[in-house]
């Protein structure tokens, strides 16, 4: 089947209430943030979200979408700690499924490889394996006998990831310095759903990047959605770097739900092109605190 | 008593110096360098303003060969006019194979660091309902099983140096011993340091030791501030001063904004 071009409104049309939904980035890096919005803005509910955490976690926890995160952080980078996440956990809003980063890598591997797990040594010894009952662990078949934790394939209904560019028939590529595990969320799910800041002619995407930056296959990808500035506020370098302003006003409004209905309504009461015209308002009026008065900024 | 001593109390240490004596975030910075003395070519990987200071200290000085990135997937060497040009990717996938190689030294935070080690930076309370929750275990199971880890405490208190743990992050000497013969072997804490002191594992069955004392910083000050008990030689050096060498690299290579000093304040 063909590779799709979609809306964000679409992709979400795409998913049901109760699935398991991956999320590519990395904390506060490239991630799906225009789909993010998408979903907290429908009426799904009952997700369970694996995820790197960043504010992809905070916006869908804010919106009451997520009933299990299964992550080893949430993290704003530049904030340490994530404010929503945060509250959620000390509500008991959510339920979690802690695991150490390198388990999840683990887990998306093994579900991208079809194995039911993977063996590795982290984790074991920690409280990881307590508050994981369901964890088990598996002894070598060799001479060597170790025992390790068998860490269980992370298998995704659906995936969501951003890249820099993408042509229409599913290939994507980053740009930044890192391609995080975009591919193995795409490669562990049934169905993936990449946004991209722009779609390209095939031709022309050697022109940005090298070979190796074209991460993403049409073999991995069911819709793309084009959606610029779409990682927003995360990082999405080299197109552009995290907006730490908006960041810092979302964090502060993170702080009580008053705050948060009042950012609620400014940003993401809208859609997708209400809000970036909201963001560039907001950009705008940072622009004025900054500029001395009177100076042309 | 439940504070412990407030960061650089005991003060015959300046906070600030352009010039002459070394600040308590100078010889923390020295301190930090000191962990990873011997490493060779293996990534360092250290978390927070002074142990990155630390660990570039170090690749300037005796540890030349230590590999270190920008804070995400590019190594940077430091260059003979002082800038610092690329030299390798190390992205967070390969990380995760550098540090199950055992070719890495990380330097985490410990919201909780008990006796033998044991860290918590997940969060505080019970883990079902926490009362704090924190960034979570981060890479902290893995990497305690895999390589050596030390830890920097910018504020050396009981709330920090707890009985208990709240949630087992980085594993400690006990935890690890229980374990295959392999990661018992993988399995090093070399250093922590704080605001107070420099301590290591060298106690009885691996607990807690004091290694040396900051300027001014004397053992029941760190006693106090620490809730369990720590072994302690007779006699406790003093943690080794920055040579005016090392004080030039920091404050006019390395820190010339002085950001050490936000760390500790």
């Amino acid at each position: 089947m063909p590779v799709a071009v979609m809306t964000p409104g679409q992709v979400v049309a795409e998913l049901r209430p109760g699935m398991t939904i991956g999320i590519g980035g990395f904390g506060s890096r490239r991630k799906p943030m225009a789909l993010v919005r998408a979903i907290a803005a429908s009426d799904l509910s009952g997700l369970t979200v694996v995820s790197y955490g960043g504010p992809d976690v905070g916006l869908l926890i804010a919106a009451g979408k997520i009933r299990r995160l299964v992550t080893g952080f949430v993290t704003l980078d530049s904030i340490p700690l994530e404010p929503q996440f945060r509250h959620a956990r000390q509500t008991g809003a959510i339920e979690l499924t802690e695991l150490d980063e390198g388990m999840l890598h683990w887990g998306l591997l093994a579900a991208a490889h079809r194995l039911p797990f993977l063996p590795m040594r982290a984790g074991l010894g920690s409280d990881v394996m307590r508050v994981n009952a369901q964890i088990r662990t598996v002894r070598s078949p060799y001479a060597d006998g170790e025992e390790f934790a068998a860490v269980p394939a992370l298998r995704l209904d659906a995936a969501l990831v951003h890249m820099n560019r993408a042509d229409k028939r599913g290939n994507g590529q980053y740009l930044g310095p890192d391609p995080y595990f975009d591919d193995l969320f795409c490669r562990a799910a049934d169905r993936a759903f990449m946004s991209c800041e722009r779609i390209v002619p095939t031709g022309e995407l050697l022109a940005a990047g090298p070979v190796q930056s074209l991460l993403i296959n049409r073999s991995m990808v069911h819709g793309i959605a084009e959606t610029p500035n779409g990682a927003h506020f995360t990082s999405c370098v080299p197109d552009y770097g995290r907006d730490e302003a908006f960041q810092a006003a979302y964090a502060a409004a993170s702080a009580s739900s008053e705050f948060w209905q009042q950012f609620h309504e400014t940003f993401l009461a809208g859609n997708e092109a209400d809000y970036q015209a909201a963001v560039a308002r907001f950009a705008a009026g940072e622009g004025e605190r900054r500029a001395p008065a009177g100076v042309p900024s | 008593m439940t504070g412990g001593a407030p960061a650089g109390a005991p003060g015959v240490v300046p906070r600030a110096g352009t010039a002459g004596a070394p600040t308590l975030a100078e010889i923390c910075v020295v301190a930090c360098a000191e962990a990873w003395r011997g490493d060779g070519a293996i990534l360092a990987s250290p978390m927070g303003i002074i142990p990155s200071l630390g660990a570039r200290l170090a690749q300037l000085t005796f540890e030349p060969d230590l590999m270190l990135t920008d804070g995400e997937a590019t190594v940077l060497a430091p260059d003979a006019d002082g800038s610092r040009v690329a030299e390798g990717w190390v992205p967070f996938r390969e990380v995760f194979t550098v540090l199950a190689a055992g070719k890495r030294h990380i330097m985490m935070g410990a919201s909780q660091l008990d006796q033998f080690g044991n860290q918590n930076i997940s969060c505080i309370g019970d883990w079902s309902r926490p009362k704090t929750q924190l960034i979570g275990v981060r890479g902290a199971p893995g990497n305690t099983v895999n390589h050596p880890v030390s830890y920097w405490v910018p504020r050396h208190t009981r709330r920090v140096f707890v009985d208990q743990v709240d949630m087992v992050s980085g594993i400690g000497y006990k935890r690890a011993a229980a374990l295959s013969p392999a990661i018992a072997g993988f399995h090093e804490l070399r250093l922590v340091v704080t605001n107070l002191a420099v301590l290591d594992f060298g106690g009885p069955d691996h607990s807690m030791r004091l290694r040396s004392l900051h300027p001014g910083v004397s053992v029941s000050d760190v006693a106090d501030a620490t809730g369990f008990v720590l072994a302690s030689p007779l006699q406790v050096p003093q943690t080794r001063l920055p040579t005016v060498a090392e004080l030039t690299i920091i404050r006019e290579q390395l820190d010339p904004d002085s950001r050490r000093d936000v760390e500790l304040s």
